[in-house]
Parts: structure tokens; C-alpha cells; sequence
């Protein structure tokens, strides 16, 4: 069982959703934060996203499992926009954010 | 019998009857028996349990041997601040449910949980509560209309190794162990009478000694929660502002590594937890944290013990901000 934040509760839990199609603009900027523990993919983003412009997207790629929680959650402390989580064929994630700040 | 007079010292403090407290040899063990021997006796109704995605990992790992051998689990979410909505939590209450399980208040964020609102839920769906009480007993009150309930005597000062469980009349229980005649049927094993004596007079000693103190104990942790947000950069305090635990504050830091953290502090002289991923054994970060949805690295947890002084809470928070601007440095962050 999971214990992560579910949007339904009357059903069963689904298994967790493909990545979706790239949805939005593609990253203007990629970052490489695999292998990296947390809070160092946090420190990056907070390093590089004055890198791309407002209203575009920089990604981060992680792999520690903490990012998932980390990266939606630093976006809200930041008033920046959290867009997507997108799985990596490797292993690990893509973290998809929007400057809006 | 002196095993008898300690049950009914703890059982009047608890504000339950004798014959429904068995002493436990831990909180961990009147968990697993409350939430496993409910489950068990309620096999004719369903398989199905429910259970809020911020209880203690006793609960948690019980929940997780129940849908290894079949059964259905229901996790419920928290909001940002970890409290679970009644509303979400009687909603998902279905009629093959067996138990559901709600804690009184969350060990790591001290977020006090609507305990009265899903007994009702409960009630009205004629589903058992268990409620994990393990921060509350000795501290605060716990609202009536669950029908189990389970305790760690260390947590109020008592010894370790004994656990408190409580089952309400008219609630149907049976043992998910072998067959044993001690405490009612209800724990296998000779009891600790010592533990037990030492339980009851522990109880009766924090449970006041506590309520006198907690409006103190209140004021300091609001004095963290307001001060440090003005003396440190992007500092998050997590867990609900008021309906919360008196003593017990959570904050994260960004940028921060909280086992360093941690280092720094106990260096310092201050002895706190962390919720954060590096401290633990597993590599995983707090499902608290994680079901809240708040950051889970460079977390601080401080639990005031009673007697804590204005003068304690105001030296921590004056080493705090260079300490954490120093380990923000070393991690590369101006």
C-alpha cells in the first residue's frame, strides 16, 4: 500500500498514472540532479531558475525518492508553479517547473 | 492484588472501567493487538480498514500485514497542516468496513486529530475506532466514543516496555495470537506488576503535572513558531497553528540537511528529532511529512519536556539562525 496523498479514497488505489504525453512547453533549461540526495536537487532549482525566463519551464532530474515531496513543495514556499512529475526511463524522475516569480 | 490496584489506578485516570485495560509489554504490541484482533473479530462484516495516512508505523505496518493476507486498506489523506478532514474520513467508511483507526494526535507535527467527529462517523456507520492515544494519555484529554485504544507508559514517564490497551465493552475482539488465559484473554504472558505499578503512579504524576504545565509549555512553542520565521530565511513550522499538541513544535529548513542539523544542535546541547530521510535507518522520508505535502529535508522536531524555561527556548532560538546559515554556506547555498 502506498501511503502517499491520494486523490480518491472510495476506491481501491490505482496504480500510479503513466506519465503523462508531454503536456505544456518543453524545459528551457534541464537539470541533472541524479544521485544527488536531497536537499541538493532543492538547491540547484533554487540556483538556476533565475536562468530561464518568466513563464518558462526548468526540470529537474532526480532520483531520491524525497524530491517527490520536496520539489511541489519548495514551489508552493516559492510562489513558483509545480507543473509535472514525469518518469524517467532510467530511473527517477523529471520535476517539471514553471518560473512565475 | 497489586496488579489489581494498578489496573484501577490507570483504568480511573483513562476514565474507563477495570476489566476493559489490559497492560501490554509496549505500545507497539497493544497497537498491533488492537488494530489485528479487531480486524479478526470483525471478519463476518468485511475485510476492509481504514486508516489516516499520517498514523504511527505500528498502525501503518499492521494495515500492511492485513492487505498482505487479503484484506482491503483505505488510506485517508491530510491537508497541509496533517489533519485529517472528518468529512474525507466518515466518507470513507464503507458497510464491509472492519475497523477504522484514527490517532488522537500526530507524533512528529503534534496536529491534533477530529477524534470526536469520526467516533461519530463510526457510530453512525457502526464501525470501531481505535484510537493510537500514545501522545495524548498523560498530557491531554482524549474525546470519548472510540472503542479501542492503546498507550505507551514511556511516553508519560513510565517504564519502558509496558503498553496500555483498552477495549470498551460491547466491542468485539479476538485474539490474532495463540490462545492465552492472562489479562483477560487479551495479552499472552505473565504481566510486569512492578511496570504496571510504576504505569499507574507515572499516569497520575504527568497527567497533572502536565495539565498545570501545558499553557506554559504552550506559550514557548508559539514563541518558537513566531520568532523563528523572523529571525531565519525560508523556514517552514509545519503542523497545525492551534489545534495542536502543547509541546511539541516541527519546522524544515531549505537547504538544509537535517542530520547535520541535528549534529549541530545536539553539539550545542539541544537534543531534538528529525523527520528528515538522512537521520533515519531507512532511506525513506517521513510519511508524515510526505502525506502532508510539506518539504521533508532539514527538519526539526522539539518536543519541550515539563520545567523547559523561557531562558532554554530563547538560547535555542538565538544559536539557530547561525547555524543554520552556516550549513547553508557548506551546502553551497548564500
Amino acid at each position: 500500500m502506498g501511503f502517499r496523498r491520494r486523490g480518491t479514497r472510495k476506491q481501491p488505489p490505482a496504480p500510479p498514472a503513466p506519465p503523462p504525453v508531454p503536456a505544456g512547453p518543453p524545459a528551457a533549461l534541464m537539470l541533472d540532479a541524479l544521485g544527488r540526495k536531497c536537499p541538493i536537487p532543492i538547491i540547484m532549482l533554487a540556483e538556476r531558475i533565475r536562468d530561464v525566463q518568466l513563464g518558462q519551464i526548468i526540470a529537474v532530474q532526480a532520483d531520491d525518492v524525497a524530491a517527490r515531496t520536496d520539489i511541489p513543495a519548495w514551489c508552493r514556499m516559492k510562489s513558483q508553479t509545480f507543473v509535472r512529475e514525469e518518469a524517467l526511463p532510467q530511473g527517477g524522475w523529471a520535476f517539471h517547473v514553471r518560473r512565475d516569480y | 492484588m497489586l496488579l489489581d490496584e494498578a489496573r484501577a489506578r490507570v483504568a480511573a485516570s483513562l476514565k474507563v472501567r477495570p476489566d476493559e485495560l489490559s497492560f501490554t509489554a509496549s505500545g507497539t504490541q497493544a497497537v498491533h493487538l488492537a488494530v489485528l484482533g479487531a480486524l479478526s473479530a470483525r471478519r463476518r462484516a468485511g475485510r476492509h480498514l481504514v486508516v489516516s495516512a499520517v498514523e504511527h508505523s505500528s498502525v501503518l505496518h499492521a494495515a500492511e500485514l492485513h492487505e498482505r493476507e487479503g484484506g482491503t486498506v483505505t488510506t485517508v489523506p491530510v491537508d497541509l497542516r496533517g489533519r485529517v478532514d472528518p468529512e474525507e474520513f466518515a466518507a470513507a467508511l464503507r458497510p464491509d468496513t472492519a475497523l477504522a483507526c484514527l490517532q488522537s494526535a500526530n507524533h512528529e507535527v503534534g496536529t491534533v486529530q477530529p477524534v470526536a467527529e469520526a467516533a461519530e462517523a463510526c457510530r453512525a456507520a457502526g464501525v470501531p475506532l481505535f484510537v493510537d492515544a500514545a501522545q495524548s494519555v498523560g498530557r491531554v484529554p482524549v474525546p470519548d466514543g472510540w472503542s479501542l485504544l492503546a498507550a505507551s507508559a514511556h511516553k508519560f514517564g513510565g517504564p519502558p516496555g509496558t503498553g496500555l490497551l483498552v477495549i470498551r465493552k460491547g466491542t468485539r475482539w479476538r485474539s490474532p495470537l495463540p490462545a492465552d488465559e492472562r489479562e483477560g484473554g487479551r495479552v499472552p504472558g505473565l504481566p510486569n506488576v512492578p511496570a504496571a505499578l510504576a504505569t499507574a503512579a507515572a499516569l497520575e504524576a504527568h497527567a497533572a503535572e502536565f495539565a498545570a504545565d501545558a499553557p506554559r509549555l504552550r506559550e514557548l512553542v508559539e514563541r518558537i513558531r513566531t520568532r523563528l520565521p523572523e529571525t531565519v530565511a525560508d523556514v517552514e513550522i509545519v503542523g497545525d497553528p492551534v489545534r495542536r499538541l502543547p509541546h511539541l513544535v516541527t519546522f524544515s529548513f531549505l537547504y538544509v540537511e537535517g542530520e547535520a542539523l541535528i549534529t549541530e544542535l545536539d553539539r550545542l546541547g539541544f537534543e531534538v528529532s528529525s523527520g528528515s530521510s538522512c537521520t533515519a535507518d531507512t532511506l525513506r522520508p517521513s510519511h508524515v511529512l510526505e502525506a502532508m505535502g510539506v518539504i521533508t529535508h532539514g527538519n526539526v522536531r522539539v518536543s519541550l519536556p515539563r520545567g523547559a524555561t523561557t531562558a532554554d527556548v530563547d538560547r535555542f532560538l538565538a544559536v539557530l539562525p547561525e547555524t543554520v546559515t552556516r550549513l547553508r554556506k557548506s551546502a553551497g547555498v548564500i
